[in-house]
């Protein structure tokens, strides 16, 4: 059984800090010494599914508020990897936004149902005083 | 975001001279195809050679930049994916959206 992995980091509530995030995510990927899937593959969805989730906790949950913060755990094993993004919004109906197929020239919509398709379960939450977005990938 | 702007006829290509297109960035690019429609110029090229990394609202941009064109009697074609953008295009089944081209040569060609 190998050890997990983890990551805790809390930015502030602004799209600067997506790349940063996502590029952590990348970087587990390749660091999961026993995956043996596409590696460069799963190092872009992870940086995707991190982008996404961020993203979604920034512009929607906290509605842009440069007062308030969004808490990323990261945690993995070879056998499975799991990100929570907590915001400190309103939340959402996140199983309305998975069914809502976007419209092939829509112009958003695409970005919940990127994550539900590369990621195996995904739940949307309330821990405490915030809501939490948690996505799980199996690898096994 | 960094944009490379050059004008060959009635057509523009811009370059994107960024790695990652995202909901940070992506922005800018929808306001620049915006003040080119409103100048009149509605066919585009969108070099995406330097973009290694796009989330949905890069391709939200470019959808719109699509649509504002479309309705405008023009048009819009990509060229230079990278394979991980290329992915994305089919991911989300964008690729049946836009003319994609491999090299801006072709693309220019194209109208």
């Amino acid at each position: 059984m190998s050890r997990r992995v983890k990551v805790d980091i809390t930015v502030p509530n602004q799209t600067k800090y997506l790349g940063v995030i996502g590029r952590i995510g990348e970087s587990m990927a390749y660091s999961l010494k026993g995956y043996q899937g596409n590696r460069r593959e799963l190092a872009y969805h992870l940086n995707l599914v991190l982008t996404e989730a961020l993203a979604n906790a920034i512009c929607h949950a906290n509605n842009c508020d440069p007062d308030k913060d969004v808490r990323v755990l990261i945690s993995a094993s070879d056998q499975d990897l799991t990100i929570k993004v907590f915001d400190q919004g309103q939340g959402f109906d996140i199983d309305a936004l998975a069914q809502h197929k976007a419209h092939k020239s829509a112009e958003g919509g695409r970005g919940v149902q990127i994550i539900f398709k590369l990621m195996d379960r995904v739940r949307y939450l309330h821990e405490g005083d915030r809501n939490v977005l948690e996505m799980t990938k199996y690898f096994q | 975001m960094q944009l490379k702007m050059t004008e060959e006829g009635d057509i523009v290509s811009l370059t994107v001279e960024e790695e990652r297109m995202d909901a940070h960035n992506s922005g800018d690019l929808k306001e620049q195809m915006l003040q080119l429609f409103d100048e009149g110029k509605c066919n585009l090229v969108i070099d995406l050679n330097a973009v290694r990394f796009i989330d949905s609202s890069g391709l939200g941009a470019l959808v719109s930049g699509f649509k504002n064109a479309s309705a405008r009697e023009g048009n819009l074609k990509l060229c230079c994916l990278q394979p991980q953008v290329r992915s994305m295009f089919e991911l989300t089944r964008l690729h049946r959206v836009f003319e994609i081209f491999a090299n801006s040569e072709e693309a220019l060609d194209s109208f």
